[in-house]
């Protein structure tokens, strides 16, 4: 089935709806009416519903576990421990050390203790509140500096999950080269993913001993191999199958219900559902982890870079997760998108009993983006250069190379994207007496009329590498099928990668309708059955499933094409497949698919590849390591009230090359969504932690930007073909989510004259002009 | 072993006096009329009700009328925070103010001004209104009826002085006589919990300043050093004439942070509660005198 070259395409003018069109989503009426099935809508007749008892403590010895009170409720059908756990007692993505349920010790607050199955959730939630736990508290771990000696008792590898080393050039040599060197340090707090679709799903015992689960997730395959390792099942008793997801980020791709449900629904013999609470999301998925950087740069004095050094230290919490990954891809990108000879990156992961964290859109170039983007804005104020312009001197393009040694291939536009930024006039001034108070910082809450308002601009470049790095063999795979119905031809696409809400769905009937002429395109549900797609994740959806889907086409075309040569006695070079007929080279119809095809459907699967790539070296973190690069930039505009500290985020404007706007209305959704998480996360979104524990588990005061936060986003999206993705697009999802938070950050710093090291900022730290410190008379 | 999920029935008065009864019958029923409070709790399993005593059923609950010829605006428990934006800007500006802060359009299709007195969260967004304007509470019971001053009502986080058997069944607020202001500090443009709150009330016919602070206190409370040191600066000039100085916003904006007894939580520092407070009393006032001078003398009269 495998193939690796992509078979040669034809663009048929006449589709409608075709690639580059903005198409109409098929989920997207759905999900306006209500009528759209979300992975906590699914019920089966007779389901029972599955309950998580967590635990409370972020580190604790499990001593006994006692199940015998709730075991004996009505309507209770089963109490799961560990020891219920027939197969692998631990589960992760890249290394299994999360419990499925905690055997000896908890480690952060919120772990999954037992899982209870009831006719009703409340009967559910209360058999969980009366089972006894024997708990030995211990203290908890929660500092990442104490962590990066490897020494911590208590934490896997004492504390150190990773050692990422990239030295490029010479920093040592480069130093005496340095006119001007300017050190920062750069902290960030935890992000949450806050999807608005909480985990749930739907695991139904099947007759032959296995089990189908419905859920909300990233990866449906790796999340297979996990849950049949740990129900002890083959992969084949093991069926996964894509319900709605409302939103990810990242979040979903480590198991929430997954293995619990199964766990229930096998030991019951009834389907089993489960649905957690909000309060409960915050426990259930991993988080951005935060972050601390130490950076120096240094520059001559007309303000090109000679060295870059930086130091990021990233907390994962208590399990592994992806946080290895995570540390390497913010080293890769921490030197910024810049052009320097001289580098020094070391990046730490760390393990302690903070909530886990993993993905998260942007995977660690979130973290090192912030901070080399504040530090720059540092650098030029240092030389007394315009922020854009030191940006613009030291722009890498293509051929240079980056710190892993890697040269920049594909289009790197750089300039133009800073240029865009640069010539965009500026917005007016608000008249803020006249305006309304909405417009205004603090918004409804009628705080200010002008009083103590200063404007600040600010501007972020980013990169980030796009799809799996570092020598993963990645596939994804498609099956398109034809047939007639009603005498026209009819495309079914079969591949089993994730939509999130991103759109891959859309794009996988526009890339038919392109490819085969056809006007109907129907999609098959996503799961197992067919071979796997790799995760919707590192902003490869698209690209990957668009390679497969073309690839199919392509083979179903050239079989209806053969066929066609066949019935019409000549070579199927010359013939041509337009919609509902075979033309000849002038274009004229010979004869319709329909005839061609008769009763009889073509189908055909393709496995598509992306060029292979390598992982780094562990010395110098050296080695060709990515498949493609994506630039975005952002120029932010706030108004600032520097008495009380409160942010109205005037303006977001942006630039992004995207090789190819598969569905412009989809990529401006993907750049907007990707600024606002950013935006949330310079100005609002944090989880408070304080000794390991969550204080805001809630969106009353977990908070993201409203409509009322989410400023006017001018937008250039470039489309520089890169030559090696199909229909030269490129990955849209995580680039804007890179520049955004520090662009605003930066406007911030213009505004207030204060260095702002964290982010997300709080109204405290944003206070210039107290007219008395505290409270008390002058 | 049978766990009861919910032992009570749902009762569901249409009268005011089906309510009362019912009330005294099911003490520990959770009343609930916008339920934007409440079925926040049963939702993060804070609250598990026996029994819910649903209001929205009850004749006449959700409207407002003018009392005391005029003079006083008497809102019905059920009146939604939309209806006060939309029809009682005019004689309870400030309260229309702090209405339009509250949650988003849907919360304030539903929410009621009755349920955030009922709730007592020091951070309630009319409470501050409410004392700034000495509104009166109207509660009821089949014992009989009576008006709390909005002074002895809060006494506590989450406690006020409603009885056990007793339903609010209005609140009394005078109507505005002279400038009104409220302002409310979060971290985010809009849909926030206050970090603080304040009101201010320029009772001009009654020559009075009346205040209100929220969010830094166990209760929303009144500065009253500040409403004193502010009657005494204007004495003589309630008509808007003569002005009053930057100097008398700043003192009274500190005497609105001394007035607080804010702590550290998720959502503010104690230090940030009093610098915010002391800001918006000083922009507040600012604002209010502004309006003073702008009024002509017959209203002002």
């Amino acid at each position: 089935m495998t193939v690796t070259e992509t078979p040669t395409r034809i663009t048929t003018p006449s589709v409608v709806d075709g690639v580059g069109a903005s198409a109409t989503r098929p989920d997207g009426v759905p999900k306006v009416d209500g009528s759209f099935i979300y992975s906590s809508d699914e019920y089966h007749d007779g389901s029972l519903w599955g309950v998580t008892l967590r635990s409370p403590h972020p580190r604790a010895r499990v001593l006994a576990i006692d199940t015998s009170q709730a075991t004996g409720i009505d309507g209770v059908r089963c109490v799961l421990t560990h020891r219920d756990v027939p197969g692998s007692k631990t589960y992760g993505m890249k290394v299994y050390d999360e419990p499925v349920l905690a055997f000896d010790e908890v480690r952060y607050q919120g772990e999954p203790v037992a899982v209870v199955a009831a006719t009703h959730p409340e009967i559910a939630r209360r058999a969980c509140e009366l089972i006894v736990v024997d708990y030995e508290e211990l203290v908890p771990n929660t500092d990442p500096e104490m962590s990066l000696t490897g020494q911590v008792e208590g934490l896997f590898g004492g504390g150190l999950a990773r050692h990422v080393r990239i030295r490029h050039g010479d920093v040592a040599t480069a130093r005496a080269l340095a006119d001007v060197v300017v050190e920062g340090r750069y902290e960030m707090g935890t992000q949450d993913p806050a999807f608005l679709g909480p985990e749930s799903g739907l695991a139904v015992p099947l007759g032959d001993g296995g089990v189908e689960l419905y859920v909300s997730c990233q990866n449906l395959h790796l999340d297979q191999q996990q849950v049949a390792d740990c129900l002890g099942l083959p992969l084949d008793k093991v069926r996964l199958v894509l319900s709605g997801v409302g939103g990810a980020f990242g979040g979903k791709e480590d198991l929430n219900v997954h293995i619990h449900a199964c766990l229930l629904a096998l030991r019951t013999g009834r389907p089993v559902r489960m649905v957690y609470s909000r309060e409960e999301s915050f426990f259930g998925h991993v988080h951005r982890h935060p972050a601390i950087a130490d950076i120096e740069l240094g520059a001559t004095r007309d303000g090109r870079l000679v060295f870059t050094k930086v130091r990021l230290v990233l907390d994962g919490g208590a399990y592994t997760s992806t946080s290895q990954v995570v540390i390497a891809n913010g080293c890769y990108f921490a030197a910024g998108a810049y052009d320097v000879a001289n580098v020094e990156i070391d990046g730490f992961a760390t393990y302690t009993n903070n909530p886990p964290c993993g993905a998260m859109r942007g995977f660690g170039a979130v973290q090192s983006c912030y901070a080399i983007e504040s530090a720059m804005d540092r650098l030029a104020g240092e030389l007394g250069l315009h922020p854009l312009e030191l940006r613009m001197r030291n722009a890498i393009g293509e051929g240079d190379v980056l710190p892993t040694g890697q040269p920049v291939d594909g289009p790197a536009p750089v300039q133009e994207i800073l240029a865009y930024l640069r010539d965009l006039p500026l917005p007016a001034g608000a008249d803020h007496e006249a305006a309304d108070m909405r417009t205004r910082p603090g918004g409804v809450g009628n705080v200010t009329r002008g009083e103590g308002i200063r404007r600040g601009v600010g501007y972020a470049l980013g990169m980030k590498a796009i799809g799996f790095s570092g020598g993963m063999d990645d596939t994804c795979t498609a099956r398109v099928t034809v047939w007639i119905r009603d005498g026209e031809p009819v495309a079914e696409v079969y591949c089993a990668g994730p939509e999130l809400g991103q759109g891959v769905v859309t794009l996988e009937a526009q890339i038919a309708r392109t490819e085969l002429g056809v006007r109907t395109v129907e999609l098959r549900d996503k799961d197992t059955d067919i071979a796997e797609s790799g995760a919707s994740s590192a902003s490869r959806q698209s690209w990957m499933t668009a390679g497969a889907v073309v690839g199919a086409c392509g083979l179903v075309r050239d079989e209806i094409l053969a066929r066609a040569a066949a019935v019409l006695g000549r070579p199927a070079g010359e013939l041509t497949l337009d919609g509902p007929e075979i033309h000849d080279p002038a274009g004229h119809p010979l004869v319709p698919v329909a005839e061609v095809l008769g009763p009889e459907s073509v189908s055909h699967a393709f496995t598509y590849r992306h060029r292979p790539t390598e992982p780094v070296d562990d010395e110098r973190g050296q080695g060709n390591a990515h498949v493609a690069f994506a630039y975005a930039a952002h120029r932010a505009i706030v108004d600032v009230d520097v008495e009380l500290g409160l942010v109205k985020v005037v303006e977001m404007a942006t630039a992004q090359d995207v090789g190819k706007a598969m569905n412009p209305a989809g990529v401006e959704g993907q750049i907007e969504g990707g600024t606002v998480q950013g935006l949330g996360l310079a100005v609002m979104e944090e989880l408070q932690i304080t000794g390991g524990r969550i204080r805001n588990p809630s969106f009353t005061d977990y908070l993201i930007p409203t409509m009322l936060d989410v400023p006017p986003m001018p937008m250039k999206i470039f489309e520089f073909p890169h030559p090696d993705s199909p229909y030269g697009l490129n990955g849209v999802g995580e680039p804007p989510n890179l520049s955004s938070t520090p662009a605003i950050l930066n406007a911030l710093r213009d505004a207030t004259g204060l260095e702002l090291p964290r982010a997300p900022v709080r109204p405290s730290d944003l206070i210039t002009e107290p007219p008395v410190e505290g409270a008390g008379p002058e | 072993m049978d766990i009861p999920l919910a032992s009570g029935p749902m009762l569901r008065p249409s009268s005011w006096r089906g309510a009362m009864l019912l009330r005294s019958q099911y003490p520990d029923a959770s009343p609930i009329c916008g339920g934007t409070d409440l079925m926040v709790d049963i939702n993060f399993g804070r609250a598990r009700p026996a029994t819910l005593l649903d209001l929205t059923s009850v004749e006449g609950l959700d409207s407002w009328e003018l009392i005391d010829d005029g003079r006083t605006v008497r809102i019905g428990a059920g009146v939604s925070f939309t209806s006060i934006i939309e029809e009682l800007s005019d004689s309870c500006p400030a309260l229309a103010q702090a209405a339009r802060t509250v949650g988003s359009p849907q919360i304030r299709n539903r929410g009621t001004v009755a349920g955030n007195l009922a709730t007592a969260s020091p951070a309630g967004d009319c409470h501050p209104v409410l004392l700034a304007c000495w509104a009166q509470v109207e509660v009821e019971s089949v014992r009989g009826s009576r008006l709390i001053d909005i002074d002895d009502f809060f006494l506590g986080p989450k406690r006020c002085a409603l009885e056990p058997d007793e339903l609010i069944r209005a609140v009394l607020v005078p109507a505005a006589t002279g400038p009104q202001q409220f302002a409310k500090v979060g971290p985010r443009n809009a849909m926030v919990i206050a970090t603080v709150s304040f009101a201010l009330n320029l009772d001009v016919a009654g020559r009075r300043v009346g205040t209100g602070i929220g969010s830094a206190g166990p209760t929303p409370l009144r500065a009253r050093a500040a409403e004193q040191m502010l009657q005494d600066a204007l004495a003589d000039r309630w008509d808007g004439s003569g002005g009053v100085d930057q100097s008398v916003c700043r003192r009274f904006g500190d005497l609105v942070a001394e007035a607080a007894s804010p702590i550290d939580d998720v959502r503010g520092s104690a230090e940030y509660r009093r610098h915010a407070l002391a800001v918006l009393g000083r922009r507040c006032l600012s604002w209010a005198l502004a309006d003073l001078g702008g009024m002509d003398g017959e209203a002002a009269a």
